[in-house]
């Protein structure tokens, strides 16, 4: 009997579930159906109203109107609600650059904007407008009006120039901002290894000697994720890190891949981004300018973190692969430097002496073609 | 050239007498496998739409996930089963749904459904031809068609789902079958249907482009075809020259996903495993699918502007300003589309040089379309507008075409690109320039070209209702997104509920949703708009609209070979709407200038010397009259 009853009582919850499901389905459905109704009883009347004014004499709705008077609703309405957006959802977006050349890239998006906006203001103003002001009438007969090549020629020629002033600021911008090599003169930048897999990221800094060694994704292992060389001398003093933590005002080169599919390194408060691509070293230069304690003060968020998130389509896990950067100071970052383990962790070491005193001829070093390449 | 033109409608006329004596229409001959472009047009046409309808449903189901990310949804589950687990869509399914969506509505609604419909019911009306110029080709192309929407929406029976790694199927993810679950026998299906799809759309592009230089009736010399048949003959040679491209692409990653090749694989190590590829590039197949993928978005839109340029002209009774600008600016989108595709690629990986170069290709070709949108208002101006809901159609495409095409500015630049890539930006920037313009455009054609189609007219109230709804509402949901975009949130996420700065978006997700939701049942209207007028609407007059092309000139009992007797000449261009001096406000392009003389204009005769001595004459002989007048 209780085992009966034990067996019972899911199943009963489960069509009480069930059918509380399709009672707010139905009643969603209803709702519906009732708001088609009403749509219909409207229409209805509409034809009535339409078919008394004809028996009587008078002129039937004039649809034209409606229609032209709704466009002027429309733009009115549209307008404000532009506006609004421009006011309210514009305060939401990021905080200012973090990053020096982010500085540049938020101006000539304003000034794109700019030109953009008014753009934008004066046609939808001119279509709806018209729209409003030309709608149909029996008495009135359209302005036969086929072209007027002066007029046409100007409207080619000013949208031409203004593109061009852009294109050419885009152009060096762009130029400026991709050039990843390091500039003679300027302050040397530190390199950090960003591996993409699905769904992580893993962080690799230089040792004291301020090189990255060589990888080689033949040599990865469950413990040598990253199938650092070791071959390299420049691999052994490499650190690993959970977090990226960058001195304020100080160059940094992310040399970037990916193990398994492409993913996409994006910082968007440093308005960096560039793809992660498996078999394809890549690189993105920039010099972070505020601190994560300066941006948690200027943001009045006390919680505030610098992030890089993946964004390209990676499979089930892109929406949660994320990485906390942390922008300090000279001083407090050389702390966190000393605290970091080296890649070369105690079981990595006895995983590699055991491969290298077996096969010690195989550990030769190979250049490694694609990086030579990038360079 | 005209000679042989005649020729041709003489042979075809015979053929299309024998028709009438021997050839009965069995069902299947008559609905089924037919030959007829219109037939062909309508069977386009109500794919197009069923898709069109699937894919929009499908949008709605990851637009709840993404309003309501912790809540669930028994009636998910009870619909989808394993893809919604205790009625939350799993994150692979709503990977799949966006693939899917995005797959579906830009091929095969606003693709095949656009251009597969106007194009074929079109061409040969406008033109004055009795068909296609391979009739049979045309079926096979529908054919085609339909087998690769059966093979695509198959894919949601497979084991592990359809495909889902975005609709651009990029390789890595797309062709290890162990990234992700829909890399499987989904994608495989996939890549089956877009072959289908790719040799459809060859097929159709062949036929229209021969069609149309080719079978043009007495008169039609190119500049006197209307804009509509413009659009689609540019479309025509873009898919041509553009679709194989991708077949190429995609059977390299079949290669590559079955036989072992590494044509884009290299270096790989998935869940710790190292796998044997070397030597591949993941950038060749986005260099391959962009270099389809762009000239794809004029393929979606061309029809669509060529449409709307037809429907405001007519309905603002005015001539389409500047029609050779229009059809030059046509022509330069199209050159241009070809050399824009590294736009798409600006952070990928791929040379920065090369990204300069796509930048300025890519702002160049905002020229042609700024002035297309110019054209558009002059358009307007001083006309005699009646808003017919096709034009009210037309003028949101317009709207959407301006708002849309804007923030391309912004995308096109390289150095802007870097923090709006794959955010909600570009969402919003090409769901309007291209998603919401292009099925404006479709959506007008269909409002317009009913009558000719169906010999009925569609309910005029209902179409209003039906575009004030969608209007509204695709600006309600896509407007917002924009400024998402700007604060980081990238596209394709599943939930923002992992990021405590993009938590502030859930309340404008949940905005858009039911912006979503509005415009999606708003589609109802048009649904049962459309069938009842298909059975039940009322009869349409010959030439509904007062339009001048040559399919209103065609009876409107559908023939086999579209009118009975000779086919019409034509003597002017298609915009001759309330030229001054002529009592209608249209003359439709068979009316010969000798029969218009109070009306012609000396440009009228600019190749004909003998009509300009005819006109000089008697407008001095009638001079006098009109001044007294």
């Amino acid at each position: 009997m209780a085992q009966t009853a034990a067996a019972t009582t899911p199943a009963v919850d489960a069509d009480a579930a069930n059918s509380a499901m399709w009672t707010s389905v139905g009643y969603y459905v209803l709702l519906f159906v009732l708001a088609a109704i009403i749509v219909g009883i409207v229409g209805k009347i509409l034809r009535v109203y339409d078919l008394t004014l004809q028996i009587q004499g008078k002129k039937s709705i004039n649809w034209n109107r409606v229609m032209g008077i709704l466009f002027a609703i429309f733009l009115v309405v549209g307008f404000y609600g532009a506006y609004w957006e421009f006011t309210n959802q514009a305060t939401m977006h990021l905080p200012e650059a973090a990053s020096v050349h982010g500085v540049k890239l938020d101006d000539m998006f304003m000034v794109t904007f700019g030109i953009t906006v008014i753009v934008f203001f004066l046609t939808q103003f001119l279509l709806f407008g018209f729209a409003f002001k030309y709608k149909g009438s029996d008495k009135r007969k359209a302005y036969f009006y086929p072209h007027n090549n002066t007029i046409e020629k100007l409207w080619t020629v000013i949208p031409a120039i203004v593109l061009t002033v852009l294109v050419i600021t885009g152009f060096f911008t762009w130029t400026k901002i991709t050039n990843s090599a390091d500039v003679a003169g300027d302050a040397k930048a530190m390199n950090i290894d960003i591996t993409g897999h699905q769904f992580a990221w893993e962080i690799r800094y230089p040792g004291p000697d301020g090189v990255l060694g060589k990888k080689d994704y033949k040599k990865v292992t469950g413990i040598n994720k990253l199938g650092v060389d070791f071959s390299d001398k420049y691999a052994m003093d490499d650190l690993s890190a959970d977090t990226i933590v960058l001195p304020v005002n100080r160059p940094v080169r992310l040399n970037i891949i990916a193990q398994d599919v492409i993913h996409s390194v994006y910082m968007p408060h440093f308005r960096v981004q560039i793809n992660a691509v498996p078999g394809l070293p890549t690189y993105f230069k920039f010099t972070p300018t505020i601190t994560t304690n300066a941006m948690k003060a200027e943001t009045d968020n006390p919680k505030f973190e610098y992030l890089l998130y993946c964004n390209k389509i990676c499979g089930g896990g892109h929406y949660n692969m994320q990485k906390i950067v942390r922008v300090v100071t000279d001083s407090e970052y050389q702390t966190w430097l000393t605290q970091q383990k080296p890649y070369l962790s105690d079981p990595l070491k006895k995983e590699l002496k055991m491969v290298v005193d077996t096969t010690p001829k195989q550990v030769a070093p190979a250049p490694d073609k694609k990086l030579a390449l990038n360079y | 050239m005209s000679t042989i033109a005649v020729h041709d409608h003489e042979v075809a006329h015979h053929g299309h007498d024998d028709h009438e004596h021997h050839h009965h229409d069995t069902f299947i001959t008559k609905y089924i496998f037919s030959q007829d472009h219109k037939m062909i047009a309508k069977q386009f046409l109500i794919t197009g739409i069923t898709m069109a309808v699937i894919a929009m449903i499908l949008s709605i189901l990851f637009r709840i996930q993404l309003a309501y990310p912790d809540k669930s949804f028994p009636l998910l589950e009870t619909l989808l089963g394993r893809f919604a687990p205790g009625g939350h869509l799993s994150p692979d399914f709503y990977l799949s749904l966006v693939t899917i969506h995005g797959t579906i509505m830009v091929f095969f609604v606003l693709t095949a459904g656009l251009s597969g419909t106007f194009s074929n019911l079109l061409i040969p009306l406008q033109l004055g031809a009795r068909d296609m110029a391979s009739p049979f080709l045309n079926m096979l192309s529908y054919w085609f068609f339909f087998m690769a929407s059966v093979i695509m929406l198959s894919s949601f029976f497979v084991q592990k789902g359809p495909a889902s790694g975005g609709w651009t199927i990029y390789p890595p993810l797309s062709a290890l079958p162990k990234a992700m679950p829909g890399s499987g026998e989904g994608m495989t299906l996939w890549l089956i249907s877009m072959v289908l799809f790719v040799a459809s759309s060859l097929m159709g592009g062949i036929n229209y482009v021969s069609t149309v230089l080719n079978m043009r009736t007495k008169g039609m010399d190119l500049w006197k075809m209307p804009l509509t048949i413009w659009a689609f003959f540019l479309t025509a040679v873009l898919g041509v020259l553009a679709f194989p491209v991708l077949v190429a692409g995609v059977v390299l990653l079949i290669f590559d996903r079955s036989f072992g090749t590494s044509f884009y694989l290299s270096e790989i190590v998935l869940n710790g495993q190292v796998m044997p590829y070397e030597g591949g590039s993941p950038i060749l197949f986005q260099h391959l699918f962009w270099f389809l993928g762009h000239p794809e978005v004029y393929i979606v839109i061309m029809p669509a502007l060529g449409i709307s340029s037809e429907v405001i002209a007519t309905n603002s009774r005015k001539p389409i300003f500047g029609y050779h600008a229009m059809v030059y600016s046509l022509i330069g989108i199209a050159v241009l589309s070809f050399i824009v595709w590294g736009h798409h690629m600006f952070v990928t990986g791929m040379n920065p040089f090369l990204g300069g170069v796509f930048m300025i290709t890519t702002l160049i070709i905002a020229v042609p379309s700024a002035v297309k949108t110019f054209n558009y208002l002059a358009t307007l101006w001083r006309g005699n507008i009646r808003f017919t809901p096709a034009m009210l159609f037309a003028i949101g495409l317009v709207s959407f075409f301006i708002s849309g095409g804007l923030t391309g500015i912004f995308l096109g630049n390289a150095a802007l690109d870097i923090n709006l890539h794959d955010t909600y930006f570009v969402v919003a920037h090409f769901h309007l320039v291209m998603g919401s313009a292009a099925i404006f455009g479709m959506l007008s054609g269909v409002y317009h070209w009913f009558p000719k189609m169906f010999g009925r007219l569609m309910d005029e109230k209902l179409g209003y209702l039906h575009f004030w709804l969608t209007f509204i509402g695709a600006y309600l949901v896509f407007f917002p997104m924009h400024f998402m975009g700007l604060d980081g949130v990238p596209r394709r996420y599943y939930a923002f509920t992992e990021f405590e700065s993009m938590k502030r978006w859930l309340s404008v997700n949940m905005f858009i949703t039911w912006a979503a939701i509005m415009s999606a049942l708003a589609q109802v209207a048009f649904l049962y708009n459309f069938i009842t007028s298909i059975f039940w609407g009322k009869k349409t007059t010959q030439n509904p609209w007062n339009s001048n092309t040559l399919e209103w000139t065609a009876p409107v009992e559908h023939l086999h070979g579209n009118w009975p007797g000779e086919i019409p000449t034509v003597y002017r261009w298609p915009y001759d709407y309330s030229k001054p001096g002529h009592d209608e406000d249209f003359i439709p392009q068979t009316v010969p200038f000798s029969q218009t003389m109070s009306s012609n204009l000396p440009h009228d005769f600019e190749d004909n010397e003998a009509g300009l001595e005819a006109h000089n004459k008697w407008h001095l002989a009638n001079k006098p009259k009109e001044e007294v007048k």
